[in-house]
């Protein structure tokens, strides 16, 4: 077993939107990311995935709880040296890879400004380190005086990737790396992200709604529904023996690229919508879209029990 | 024999730009058949959007140029229209829905208001009559609290309802066929299998044809019929549902299943990224478009233009690839009709 990297206990993040109004966009997360593993957190829009990954990086405060890297608690609020130094051990790989590259700068300046930063290297230690990334990710050293604009949703996905592990982090964020990418290029950044995985002994928080990429790629999977964790365990268990009534219903909706199996299926889609995170009060946050909801669901908050080895659930269905 | 609610032969759409000519669409061809639905399927800029937009008669002309080929629904033709009688068929005979319901509905009028409006302009009914079926429609998407719905603007809706009213409105003159161009990319998998579910039952009831354009198979698998995968601007292959999945007959419709995973199968195999990217359409390659990313590629690939080779078990099932053709090696992955059929007569 893997001594844990990253841990996060009863980790909240809460927006107030006026009005005394506040949205729980992450309410009380717990998790542990080993080192060296790949944790895939799933949810839908609005499952406050991304703000969660955010918070453990220090690019939102926290509201309360807490976040260790290596038992080392982290500030709730990173002041401007803190992220100086956490962010040559954390960085993230952002959803968007046209908006997350300054247009006005160069690839080489991109690439390299995390080393100009943080290194004391020459201009041409910095440009000998960002060619090797370039190659590194796939693309061409001669790229590097190049605009953003000149390149494809896939190449700039590997540009932000060499931008985060050109400082050489342990542990990065991927915030749904793969989901602005077509079908054949996303296999081409899941294989690096892996390969990169092996090569460096990285940690990756994998962020995603796509649950068959997630199964594919992730050690273990958590899945988020309205800010709290309903289930996580190995990625196959929860994928194929998924306990949660959400999780069920997710993995159900989640369509095959097999018509003998999608003929089979029921298609007896999940009711409603997610629920508004404005003001939520007790009780399980999936009650009224679950179909073997029951009186205590709606009252009473669930804990997280665990239903087989590192597999637990948040379900009075589970009770521990 | 199966009748044919529309009919695309040899369409071919150009772009002119500062940067050249883009040939965007080249030489396609399909139908979609009565009650069915035929889903195009491909990457970014392949094309498959441009190919719908051309029959709907939306694209901008200039930079936009239909260069040649013929769309005819229920037999007769409708490219190059001009707009007055297009809107004969725009909207009425054929209703389309868009990827994003947010940007394509308009924010400064009310739900209801929208779907009238429809009903009005082809129809000539009366605002309040129009309402009363704005209503029926908002219900049969299964829109909960369809009045008060009604009544509230785009903003107040999520992108699920929004999709939902979409669909309300582009069924309003009860369409014999309905584009849908990836109607479900933007939501989540919850909502996705939602609509999904919807369409299907729509066309259950209604009984319309439906042109589906989407980049992921999954949807494919569920929803289509008939398949046509798209490539660089042109059709590499089509055919059945199983045909394209089972039997599978270009490279490239190989390459795009080994790059998804998959949960169905007992052992876990490795995603093989399809190496490279499609290539520039300003100017599009001689002879096959995917043979600088294809594993199997010969020397004729790059030089000669594969034609439309037939299936000869299955006259529907076609591909552009010269591995189809008789003289050409064994490639154990492809489908490979010929090749087997020369092996049992052999025998």
């Amino acid at each position: 077993m893997q001594p844990v990297l990253i841990r996060t206990h009863n980790l909240k993040k809460h927006f107030s939107l006026g009005k005394g109004n506040i949205l729980h966009a992450v309410d009380g997360v717990s998790l542990e990311i080993a080192e060296n593993e790949i944790l895939g957190l799933v949810g839908e829009s609005g499952s406050g995935k991304s703000t969660f990954g955010k918070a453990l990086i220090g690019l939102h405060q926290r509201t309360s709880g807490e976040a260790y890297f290596n038992d080392t608690l982290l500030p709730e609020r990173f002041s401007a040296s803190d992220h100086l130094h956490y962010s040559k051990l954390m960085q993230m790989i952002f959803q968007d890879p046209y908006s997350s590259l300054n247009p006005r700068m160069t690839i080489l300046d991109i690439i390299g400004e995390g080393l100009a930063i943080h290194g004391k290297l020459s201009k041409a230690d910095i440009k000998e380190q960002v060619s090797y990334w370039l190659r590194r990710v796939g693309l061409h050293s001669d790229h590097m005086s190049r605009y953003p604009h000149e390149f494809s949703g896939g190449q700039r996905q590997r540009i932000g990737i060499a931008r985060a592990m050109i400082i050489g982090p342990k542990f990065v964020v991927c915030d749904e790396p793969i989901s602005a990418l077509d079908v054949s290029v996303q296999a081409q950044v899941v294989n690096l992200l892996e390969e990169l995985k092996q090569t460096l002994g990285l940690t990756l928080l994998f962020i995603a709604h796509d649950l068959s990429m997630v199964r594919y790629v992730s050690d273990r999977m958590v899945v988020m529904y309205l800010g709290t964790i309903v289930e996580s365990g190995p990625s196959n268990e929860v994928f194929y023996q998924p306990k949660h009534p959400y999780t069920r219903l997710l993995i159900e909706s989640n369509p095959e690229p097999d018509p003998d199996i999608e003929r089979q299926r029921t298609h007896i889609p999940i009711q409603g919508e997610v629920t508004s995170p404005l003001n939520i009060g007790p009780g399980c946050r999936f009650a009224d879209r679950c179909p073997q909801a029951m009186e205590e669901c709606k009252t009473v908050t669930p804990e997280s029990a665990q239903v087989a080895d590192g597999h637990s659930v948040s379900c009075h269905l589970y009770p521990g | 024999m199966v009748e044919n609610i529309l009919e695309v032969a040899d369409l071919s759409v150009e772009f002119e730009t500062y940067g050249g000519t883009v040939q965007a669409v080249r030489n396609v061809s399909f139908e979609v058949e009565a009650g069915k639905t035929l889903a195009i399927v491909g990457e970014s800029g392949c094309g498959k959007s441009v190919t719908v937009q051309s029959v709907m008669g939306i694209i901008p002309m200039p930079p936009g140029k239909i260069t040649g080929g013929s769309a005819k629904l229920k037999g007769q033709e409708i490219l190059g229209l001009p707009a007055a009688e297009a809107n004969r068929y725009r909207g009425v005979e054929i209703g389309m829905i868009f990827q994003d319901p947010m940007t394509s509905l308009n924010p400064s009028m009310k739900i209801g208001h929208q779907i009238a409006e429809t009903l009005m302009v082809h129809r000539g009914k009366s605002h309040a009559d129009a309402m009363v079926t704005a209503l029926q429609l908002l219900e049969k998407t299964h829109i909960p609290e369809a009045a008060k719905r009604a009544l509230q603007y785009p903003f107040e809706f999520s992108g699920g309802m929004l999709q939902r009213a979409m669909i309300a409105q582009s069924l309003a003159c009860n369409p014999s066929l309905l584009i849908a161009d990836e109607p479900t990319t933007a939501l989540d998998v919850t909502i996705q299998a939602q609509i999904l579910e919807l369409l299907t039952e729509l066309q259950r009831t209604e009984g319309m044809s439906i042109l589906l354009i989407t980049h992921d198979l999954a949807v494919v698998a569920r929803m289509a019929d008939q398949v046509a995968v798209m490539y660089a601007g042109q059709i590499i292959e089509r055919g059945s549902l199983d045909d394209i999945f089972y039997r599978s007959a270009h490279p490239y419709t190989l390459g795009l299943k080994s790059a998804m995973p998959s949960n169905s199968g007992t052992e876990e195999k490795n995603l093989q990224p399809i190496p490279g990217s499609p290539p520039d359409l300003f100017s599009p390659p001689l002879g096959c478009g995917y043979t600088a990313r294809c594993p199997q590629a010969m020397q004729i690939c790059g030089n000669q233009l594969p034609l439309l080779i037939q299936d000869p078990q299955d006259s529907r099932h076609l591909s552009r690839c010269w591995l189809q053709h008789p003289d050409a090696p064994n490639i154990e992955a492809l489908y490979q009709p010929l090749k087997i059929m020369n092996a049992t007569r052999a025998d």
